[in-house]
C-alpha cells in the first residue's frame, strides 16, 4: 500500500509568485509601495493600509527562531517524529511557519532567538518548500 | 449592549457525557436541546430563534421541527457559543425573536455523524502551514508557549500546575471524565505530545453536547429556575493561522473580547466571583488571566501554581475541571457556559458559595477567535 501523501500546497493566483520564487531559490515577500509595510502571506494589496500598489521583493533569508513545538505524534504524513514545527521571524518583519533543518530536533539545540537562514527543500519537480536552518558562520 | 436585559432561562448538557457510542452528532444536539427546553419548562414550539455552530441552523431546525424567525450560524470554533449568546441577546433586545435555543454537540470521540472541520490545500493555512507537518490542535495550539514562557519568565512547573488545580475541581464533579488526583510531577512525566506539552496538558477527547435557552429579562422571572442575566459581552477574531498572530505574548482576540465584556458589564476584576477560561491546553488560563487584565502576565504562572485558582483559592477558575479534566468534545465553549450558569443558579457540584458574578471566556481555533460573557444572578 502506498504511503499517505505529505500535505502540499495548492497554489492560487495570488500566491503563484511565492512558489515560483521558491523553485528558483528565492524567498519572496511583498512590500506596500505606499506605506512600505512588508508582509506575508501573499496577497495583492497591503493588509496594513489597503493600497493595491504593492511589489514583490526577494527577502534576505535571514531570520530568528520566534517559537516552536517538537511534535512527537505520528499524525502528519511524510514526517518522522520528533520534528520541530517552528515560527521564524524574518529580518524584514513578517513571521512564517517552517521546520528547522540540519539541526538536532531537541530543546537544547533549538534556542529561541537563534539565528536562522532560509534553505530550499525540493519535494519534487513541482514543489520546492522554503525552510530554515541554523545560520552558518 | 444594555446590562441585564436578557437572561438564560434554560441550560442543560446531553444526558450522558464522555463516550456515547449509541448516538450520532445531530442526535446529541437534539438530546441537549430537549433537555434544555425541559429545564426551561417550555415546548419545542415556543422556540423562535436558533443558533448553532458546525452544523447549520437549518440542520438543527429541521431535525428538531422548529420554524425560527431568527438564526445565527456563527461558527468560529469552540467559542462560537459565547458569540451566539452575545448575538442572541442583541436579537432579543431588538425584538427579532423572543426565545432562543443555542445548541452544541460533537461526537468527538465516537465520530458518529461528525462533520469534517478541515481546511483546503488552496487556503492560506493549506499553503503556508500544512506543508510543515501540522495535523491538528496539539501540533499548533502550543506553538506560542515557549515564547510566552521566555518573555514572562514562566516555568514548566507553573504551566503543569494548571492541570493539577483543575483535576482538584474535577474530583468534585461526578460527571467529570478524569477525577483521580495528579501532581506536577505526574504532568511533567506524562507522555510527550508536542514539546513543551505533554498528555496531561492537552484536553480530553469526548462526546457530548449542551444547549441554552435565552429570553428577555422581563419574561425570565416566570421560568422554573433562577434567571441568569447577561451582564456584559465581547467578541473578536484574529487569524486562522497560529503562525500569523500579531504576537505570542498575548492573544489579540482575547484582548478585544475580554475588556469589551468588562466595559459593557461595568465591573472591575475584584467583582469577579467565578471565572471560566476555556482550557483546550494548559497555557490558555495564563493567557486569559493576562489578556483579560486580572494581573500582569509575569504573575499568571505563579498565581496558579500558588493555588489561587484551586478549590478554596481566591479566584475559583474552571470549576467543572475544564477541558483538561471535565470533558472536551472539540468545541468546549458550551460546557464553560453551562458551568457558569450552574454557578449563578447556585447548583454547581463544586459551588462557589455566594457567587454573584461569573466571567466565561472562550477561544476558537488556535487563538483565532474569542468570546467573553459575563453573567450575574442579581438584577
Amino acid at each position: 500500500m502506498a504511503e499517505p501523501a505529505r500535505a502540499r500546497p495548492k497554489i492560487t493566483p495570488e500566491t503563484q509568485h511565492y512558489w515560483d520564487g521558491a523553485k528558483q531559490g528565492e524567498l519572496r515577500l511583498q512590500r506596500c509601495d505606499s506605506c512600505a509595510h512588508a508582509y506575508f502571506p501573499p496577497r495583492p494589496f497591503c493588509p496594513k493600509c489597503g493600497s493595491r500598489e504593492v511589489s514583490v521583493f526577494k527577502a534576505s533569508g535571514n531570520g530568528t527562531l520566534y517559537s516552536y513545538v517538537i511534535n512527537h505524534r505520528p499524525l502528519a504524513a511524510g514526517f518522522t517524529e520528533p520534528y520541530a514545527i517552528a515560527v521564524v521571524e524574518l529580518e524584514e518583519g513578517p513571521r512564517m511557519m517552517s521546520n528547522i533543518l540540519e539541526c538536532p530536533q531537541t530543546p537544547e539545540a533549538l534556542e529561541l532567538d537563534m539565528k536562522l537562514e532560509v534553505t530550499f527543500q525540493k519535494i519534487d519537480d513541482n514543489l520546492t518548500l522554503p525552510q530554515f536552518r541554523p545560520a552558518k558562520g | 449592549m444594555r446590562r441585564n436585559q436578557v437572561a438564560i432561562v434554560g441550560a442543560a448538557e446531553t444526558t450522558k457525557l464522555g463516550v456515547i457510542p449509541d448516538m450520532s452528532q445531530i442526535q446529541l444536539h437534539a438530546d441537549a436541546a430537549l433537555n434544555a427546553i425541559a429545564d426551561a419548562g417550555l415546548k419545542l414550539s415556543d422556540i423562535d430563534g436558533i443558533a448553532t455552530a458546525v452544523e447549520t441552523p437549518q440542520q438543527i431546525a429541521h431535525y428538531l421541527g422548529i420554524t425560527p424567525t431568527w438564526v445565527d450560524g456563527t461558527s468560529v470554533g469552540g467559542c462560537s457559543f459565547m458569540l451566539h449568546v452575545r448575538h442572541a441577546a442583541a436579537a432579543i433586545e431588538a425584538g427579532l425573536c423572543k426565545t432562543v435555543l443555542i445548541t452544541h454537540a460533537e461526537s468527538g470521540k465516537s465520530m458518529i455523524g461528525k462533520l469534517p472541520r478541515s481546511f483546503q490545500a488552496d487556503s492560506l493555512q493549506g499553503q503556508f502551514e500544512a506543508p510543515y507537518g501540522i495535523y491538528g490542535p496539539p501540533s499548533q495550539f502550543p506553538i506560542p508557549v515557549l515564547r510566552f514562557m521566555k518573555t514572562y519568565g514562566i516555568t514548566h512547573e507553573q504551566i503543569a500546575s494548571v492541570a493539577v488545580a483543575q483535576r482538584e475541581w474535577a474530583a468534585k464533579n461526578p460527571r467529570a471524565m478524569m477525577k483521580d488526583p495528579i501532581t506536577v510531577e505526574d504532568v511533567l512525566n506524562s507522555r510527550m505530545i508536542a514539546y513543551p506539552f505533554r498528555l496531561l496538558q492537552c484536553c480530553l477527547v469526548t462526546d457530548g453536547g449542551g444547549a441554552l435557552i435565552m429570553t428577555s429579562a422581563d419574561r425570565a422571572k416566570d421560568f422554573p429556575h433562577k434567571p441568569v442575566y447577561v451582564l456584559g459581552t465581547g467578541e473578536s477574531v484574529e487569524t486562522p493561522m497560529v503562525s500569523q498572530m500579531e504576537t505570542f505574548n498575548s492573544s489579540r482576540a482575547f484582548k478585544v473580547a475580554g475588556p469589551t465584556a468588562f466595559r459593557e458589564a461595568g465591573i472591575s476584576h475584584k467583582d469577579v466571583d467565578h471565572l471560566m477560561i476555556y482550557d483546550a491546553f494548559a497555557h490558555l488560563p495564563l493567557f486569559g488571566l493576562g489578556d483579560l487584565g486580572f494581573m500582569p502576565y509575569e504573575e499568571t504562572g505563579k498565581f496558579i501554581a500558588d493555588g489561587n485558582t484551586r478549590p478554596g483559592g481566591k479566584l475559583p477558575l474552571n470549576t467543572n475541571g475544564g477541558g483538561l479534566s471535565y470533558m472536551h468534545s472539540g468545541m468546549y465553549g458550551m460546557y464553560a457556559l453551562q458551568e457558569s450558569v450552574r454557578q449563578m443558579r447556585g447548583i454547581a457540584p463544586a459551588q462557589v458559595e455566594g457567587a454573584k458574578i461569573s466571567v466565561c471566556h472562550g477561544v476558537g481555533g488556535m487563538f483565532a477567535a474569542s468570546g467573553t460573557i459575563i453573567f450575574t444572578n442579581e438584577k
